[in-house]
């Protein structure tokens, strides 16, 4: 218990350049460069063969399609071997006719999952919790989300934080609380009193100085 | 193994590439155009491809060798 305590010592945060890694998958072995310049979702489950896992690998390689429109590639891992991946996205296709089109991480040796804090021994000393960590083209850790072993994860949330970074980014704005592409985008606050006084003067829907919002 | 399999034969996904890499040298995002593969997997199949002497690497741009060649004749 020690020894996985001080391997989780650190815990990857937002704002940091994601772990680098070789790594053994599905789709043979890739690094973390490989994925340079398109957005990643690296994503953990607990276990091959499992019932939520195998609810949530459906629905990953559902909305997959919407990912690559976005530039997103998709990339999961769990500490099984490849030849139960490959056992288990067979029998997925074979039972539900959903074919999983994104590699798997055989992380055995848990490298990746501990440079990556998947370890939690509260829940699991063993298995990787269910997270989801968004990383952008430059490799940067944009998002992280950390779901218990009994929660599946929401795809519809998923989507809708690549679309609020990818707006973000483009347009230099913020998304306010339950915003969806299309919803009006907060503008920065601004950061001396004079910009707080023609703020409320440049057309914006202003609450007040400090919560302006614009159509883009 | 992505690119080539147990018995040293190139992969649908290896061939791919390595066809691809017929006409000349070309960039990984040339490849994966060409090829219709992923990036991600290019990169890390030329990789492969370049460890097992079947493509060559010149500064950023990848080619096929004298054995890759060969293999696709």
């Amino acid at each position: 218990m020690e020894e996985i305590k001080e391997q989780i010592g650190h815990m990857p945060r937002i704002g940091e350049p994601a772990p680098a890694f070789e790594a053994v998958t599905t789709h043979g072995k890739l690094k973390l460069e490989d994925f340079k310049g398109s957005w990643l979702i690296l994503f953990s489950h607990p276990a091959d063969f499992t019932p939520v896992c195998t609810t949530e690998f459906i629905a990953f390689s559902e909305i997959h399609p919407e990912l690559q429109k976005r530039g997103v590639e998709l990339l999961g891992l769990s500490v099984d071997s490849v030849s139960s991946h490959i056992a288990w996205a067979r029998n997925v296709e074979e039972k539900t006719k959903v074919k999983i089109p994104f590699p798997i991480i055989a992380d055995l040796n848990k490298e990746v999952s501990l440079a990556y804090g998947m370890i939690h021994p509260g829940q699991s000393k063993t298995e990787t919790v269910r997270c989801v960590f968004i990383i952008d083209p430059n490799q940067i850790i944009r998002t992280i989300l950390y779901y218990p072993l009994t929660t599946g994860r929401n795809m519809d949330e998923i989507l809708r934080i690549i679309d609020a970074l990818q707006t973000t980014d483009k347009n230099a704005v913020a998304t306010p609380a339950n915003w969806r592409p299309g919803d009006m985008v907060v503008v920065p606050p601004p950061n001396t009193q004079e910009m707080a006084e023609e703020r409320l003067k440049q057309g914006y829907e202003c609450t007040d100085w400090y919560l302006c919002k614009k159509k883009l | 193994m992505a690119c080539i399999s147990p018995d040293g034969k190139p992969t649908e996904s290896g061939s791919k590439m390595l066809r691809a890499l017929q006409a000349g040298l070309k960039s990984p995002e040339e490849i994966a155009k060409e090829a219709g593969l992923p990036l991600f997997r290019v990169r890390s199949g030329l990789r492969e491809l370049s460890q097992a002497g079947l493509a060559k690497q010149r500064d950023d741009r990848y080619g096929l060798s004298e054995k890759g060649a060969e293999l696709i004749k």
